[in-house]
């Protein structure tokens, strides 16, 4: 794995943070905080223990649609490109899934499935899975010829072919597609919960929004960023653990 | 036939047609090839060298004849059969030694098994210490040895070669084809090798088949046998090597555009 100089991290880090205290101080807006006021709220809140509270609400509908997304995903994405019929039967509904205006759709979602976690759950899966799919379909379909050729010669049956071939060889583009759905799931789980109903990290948001909190509200967000980078550097983790050679350099800790 | 001849044979193909739509790339092609020998396919491209390659291994179904491997008729890949790949297919997520013992983990033997037999082999490709590199961290030349140690893995009796050196720099290339000289010694096998270097195949071949396309056949089989004994350097200088080598040039030249 590729190690980046700590100083390279610090740097980086400070200068992110430090343009965020400058614009807060000049100020941008009178809504946006600096960083040192986002970070004490930050405290403030894992202090009193609102924070956990909230991400007990948040993570449920986070992880369950994350988790349902990857596997149903990965799957119907390996059908796809395996299957020429049915990519043709099912690629349209996931490019319509990703393009659709999910806000909009949600009040339909609620009608049929109420307010509880089920439509939650549900927008996680809408934002994340037509990614994890159509990459996990592109890179099935774009397996080297020759690698799967290589499998039959040396008698692999269609089961080791598809299982020890195919999807290894997929695996940097199935990943690629799981980190950007990930991510999408993320801003799903905080959609959800601010317009279906208010719980967890998108009730500190909107709450704290409705006073004129804004540092908590920035420190919310800020939390649940720092959540996501925590979770995608997970998912190179678990990458780079089971297919070490597809490792040239992409991933990084 | 009778059956010293056939048993003599390790491979037959017989009237093998190949159609691609309405493209012919092989038509009505008869070929022995003798057991425990090299034989080239050489020809200029477009002839179905490598269709016909495919053809043995089982990779591909001919249009109409039939292939003959050790007396059975085969349509599919068999365990008689292993193939050289000239892009090296190796996969590029799993170690040397996990390549090399691919063919065998397919077949279903155990690792400890599998690996011990993998290490010899790479150990005879000149790979010793590699075993837990990857293939992005090898140059081509060591590359090639990955896939022709996975194919001698399988202890197969016939090794498909398709253009194995075709992608390895040319110094890396001479000194392949002389260690494939003392493998075909060595490991009794046949060898079918598909090139389009002609010095390449009057070097290593035992016989060397002639394809010309349009219609693809075999228009001449040569059998080299003068300068068999003598060593690598001095066959590269030997007259009959010399001599095939333009007579071949002769036949083919016509063919090249």
């Amino acid at each position: 794995m590729n190690h980046r100089p700590l100083y390279l991290k610090i740097l980086s880090a400070s200068l992110l943070f430090g343009a965020w205290e400058i614009s807060g101080r000049i100020p941008v807006s009178f809504a946006f905080p600096t960083f040192v006021e986002s970070m004490s709220a930050l405290f403030v809140i894992i202090k009193d223990g609102s924070i956990f509270v909230a991400y007990m609400d948040t993570l449920q509908p986070l992880f369950l649609g994350i988790f349902i997304s990857a596997i149903l995903g990965i799957g119907i994405g390996l059908w796809v490109g395996l299957s020429e019929k049915f990519n043709w039967l099912v690629s349209p509904i996931f490019i319509v899934m990703q393009a659709a205006p999910l806000a909009a759709l949600i009040p339909l979602l609620i009608m049929v499935y109420g307010v509880d976690l089920t439509s939650k759950v549900f927008v996680v899966c809408i934002m994340a899975m037509p990614v994890i799919v159509l990459n996990t379909g592109n890179a099935v379909r774009n397996t080297p010829f020759s690698i799967k050729e290589m499998g039959q010669a040396f008698l692999g049956s269609k089961k080791d072919i598809i299982f020890k071939i195919i999807l290894p060889s997929s695996s940097p583009i199935i990943f690629a597609g799981l980190r950007l759905g990930v991510s999408a799931g993320f801003i799903g789980a905080i959609l959800a919960e601010l317009k279906i109903t208010p719980t967890g990290i998108g009730d500190i948001i909107s709450y704290s929004r409705s006073v004129g909190d804004y540092p908590t509200m920035y420190a919310a967000i800020f939390s649940i960023i720092l959540l996501a980078v925590f979770f995608l550097n997970f998912l190179e983790r678990i990458e780079n653990y089971l297919f070490k050679g597809n490792n040239k350099g992409y991933i990084s800790d | 036939m009778n059956d010293s001849i056939t048993n003599n044979i390790a491979v037959s193909v017989k009237n093998v047609s190949k159609n691609y739509g309405e493209t012919e790339a092989l038509k009505d092609m008869s070929l022995d090839f003798p057991k425990g020998q090299l034989t080239s396919l050489l020809g200029p491209s477009g002839c179905g060298k490598t269709t016909l390659l495919k053809i043995i291994a089982g990779l591909l179904p001919a249009t109409s004849g039939e292939v003959i491997v050790n007396g059975v008729k085969v349509t599919t890949p068999g365990p008689d059969r292993a193939f050289v790949f000239q892009d090296f297919a190796l996969m590029p997520w799993a170690s040397v030694i996990r390549n090399v013992a691919f063919g065998l983990e397919l077949r279903g033997v155990n690792k400890t098994e599998r690996e011990s037999i993998a290490h010899k082999y790479i150990g005879d490709v000149g790979l010793k210490g590699f075993e837990h590199s990857y293939p992005h961290e090898l140059s081509g030349g060591m590359r090639q040895r990955v896939g022709l140690a996975r194919a001698l893995a399988v202890n197969a009796d016939v090794l498909l070669m398709d253009e194995p050196f075709s992608a390895v720099d040319e110094q890396t290339r001479r000194k392949f084809q002389e260690d494939l000289l003392n493998l075909v010694k060595v490991e009794k096998k046949t060898f079918i090798f598909v090139t389009h270097s002609i010095e390449e195949a009057v070097y290593v071949s035992d016989q060397i088949a002639i394809l010309l396309p349009r219609p693809s056949r075999v228009s001449e089989i040569i059998k080299p046998s003068g300068f068999k004994h003598k060593d690598a350097d001095s066959i590269r200088k030997d007259s009959e090597y010399l001599d095939i080598v333009d007579r071949i040039w002769k036949s083919l030249r016509t063919y090249v555009q």
